[in-house]
């Protein structure tokens, strides 16, 4: 029997296998400046993100604890691995392309200077086609932002 | 290994035959239907009765002096006749229509929790109910002080009898409100034991039957309970309707739940008075066309009888239950002995939204998440499931593919 599964590849390339089994950045900080959960009461998944600045304002480290999909798990890994370096400003520039790209495919309009953390974070723009699961995209960005913002819980509803 | 077991009573062929909707293929593949505990698919029967009514004799019901009025009504009426026969109710003026089971379980905490019970009273649901058997006397107890107690079920997923009877014991539960047939683990509650136990310590019992209703034929008289609940489409009728039967001496006692057209007997500024039950709970025009469509749905299925649909769903469930279990990284949740249509599985690699986006892709539609009964699922350590549910058009083979393409899923997440 072929692999029917093949056109799901769209969706579930090797990079969202591979950060959704083995993420890098699932773990709580040891002393962190923000912290946010993040819930999305319509599938259960939840998430816990933490922060660290650096003396600059910059996001220094982060890390997260997901209970969630493969798709969501892969885009807090994806989105930790993307967001260290970067100002608040930029994370929240960031996530606004981001959930355009989820929800559309793409961000025709998005500045160029984030040309480059888009790319990285292309592997999830598949999720635009399966309606349903934008939100298991944007559930840890969501919870991130909240953590920037000084908000203690976010929902991706 | 089931073929035996198979019932000779039921052609699904022929039943699949009456459901236009099977026929569509989903992503080039056809459609599995495996979600029916979730709302079933209608048959043709169902589909024209509403159409034919829309067509021919539509008006609004209970006073109209015309004729269109009266054909409606007698139409909409048959519906009551209809279920109070289905449960084998004593009166039809027992069959109380509401928008679904969740309406008649607020309409219950509302008008028994609020009306009848009084503060320091208890009522009792248990470990597996749906969020609609839970929030309602969730609200009941912050508003009247009426307590609310969670009797225990067991790692197997059956409600624990001693647990339940020791919850009774000081004689201050007034109303147990359980499951007949859980949504996630698909376990039949004994509802003749739970109710010889409820009624020795004064409680009445009101079961949710969301789900038995579908599988089993429910008799009120055989099992002598106070008060059932079902809805219309999870019974291949429409949404927008469901019922609660209640005993006649016990629903007069009961003060009205929403107030408004139909559910009066005279008003004026000073005073108003109610109808006589049912209408004295039905405010408001009715769901018409829902009931007329009920009522057909209630037809088809007692056309094909009880009997053979229980038959079927046995064999489907004995074989779902071996064919699910020896794929490999499959966990199934329950391991009741009397169960009915429904499976609820996890597997090891993958996330149950995600087999579930796998699964649509090869045509077959499961449900995935908490399934409306987070406490449930936490009880056994888990944020979700994905689950299989199964009704008369459900055919061993989809239950094959299922398998094979979990088995398939599994390797895709390797």
């Amino acid at each position: 029997m072929s692999d029917s599964f093949d056109d799901l590849r769209d969706l579930y390339q090797e990079v969202i296998l591979d950060h959704g089994r083995r993420p890098r950045h699932a773990r709580r900080l040891e002393s962190f400046d923000a912290s946010a959960k993040g819930d999305n009461p319509m599938c259960g998944d939840r998430i816990e993100v933490w922060v660290k600045y650096a003396l600059d304002g910059t996001i220094a480290d982060t890390g997260f604890q997901a209970r969630g999909c493969a798709i969501s798990v892969a885009s807090a890994d994806l989105m930790a691995e993307t967001v260290i370096g970067r100002s608040k400003a930029d994370t929240h520039a960031l996530f606004d392309a981001f959930r355009e790209m989820a929800r559309t495919g793409s961000c025709r309009h998005c500045d160029a200077s984030l040309a480059e953390p888009l790319e990285r974070l292309e592997p999830l723009a598949g999720v635009h086609e399966y309606p349903s699961r934008v939100k298991c995209a944007t559930l840890a960005w969501h919870a991130l932002v909240a953590a920037l913002d000084g908000s203690k819980e976010a929902s991706s509803e | 290994m089931n073929v035996t077991t198979r019932p000779a009573l039921l052609d699904v062929a022929r039943v699949r035959a009456d459901f236009p909707i099977l026929e569509q293929r989903i992503r080039g593949k056809p459609l599995v239907f495996l979600d029916s505990a979730a709302s079933a698919q209608k048959p043709r029967a169902v589909i024209d009765a509403m159409r034919g009514a829309m067509e021919t004799q539509y008006a609004n019901v209970h006073r109209g002096l015309h004729w269109m009025s009266e054909r409606t009504t007698d139409a909409y009426e048959a519906a009551r006749d209809a279920v109070a026969a289905l449960l084998n109710a004593r009166d039809r003026h027992e069959v109380v229509f509401t928008r679904n089971v969740t309406e008649s379980l607020n309409l219950m905490a509302h008008s028994y929790g609020r009306g009848v019970l009084k503060p320091g009273q208890a009522v009792v649901i248990s470990g597996m109910e749906h969020h609609s058997n839970i929030i309602p006397w969730q609200l009941l107890r912050d508003d009247r002080g009426v307590e609310l107690r969670v009797a225990p079920i067991t790692d197997a997923g059956e409600l624990d009898m001693d647990g339940f009877e020791a919850l009774l014991a000081d004689g201050r539960v007034g109303l147990v409100s359980m499951t007949h047939m859980s949504n996630v683990l698909g376990t039949y509650t004994p509802a003749e034991r739970i109710v010889r136990v409820a009624h020795a310590h004064g409680a009445k019992v009101l079961f949710d039957g969301a789900q038995a209703v579908v599988h089993r034929r429910v008799d009120v008289q055989a099992l002598d309970c106070d008060f059932y609940a079902f809805t219309g489409h999870k019974l291949y009728g429409p949404t927008g309707i469901g019922v609660l039967w209640g005993r006649r001496e016990l629903l007069d006692a009961m003060p009205p739940f929403l107030g408004g057209g139909e559910m009066i007997s005279s008003v004026t500024y000073e005073r108003s008075t109610w109808a006589e039950v049912p209408h004295k709970f039905e405010a408001g025009t009715p769901p018409i066309l829902e009931g007329i469509g009920l009522k057909a749905a209630i037809d088809y299925v007692q056309s094909i009888g009880y009997d053979a649909i229980a038959a079927h769903e046995t064999a489907l469930i004995d074989h779902a239950l071996a064919r699910l279990g020896a794929v490999e990284g499959v966990q199934i949740l329950g391991r009741a002995q009397d169960r009915g249509g429904v499976v609820s599985f996890s597997l090891d690699r993958a996330h149950a939204h995600d087999v579930a986006t796998l699964l649509d892709r090869q045509g077959i539609a499961v449900r995935a998440g908490h399934h409306c009964a987070e406490p449930l699922m936490h009880r056994f350590g888990l944020d979700s499931t994905a689950r299989a549910s199964f009704a008369i058009y459900t055919t061993h083979d989809e239950i094959d593919y299922l398998a094979d393409s979990l088995a398939r899923v599994r390797e895709f997440f390797r």
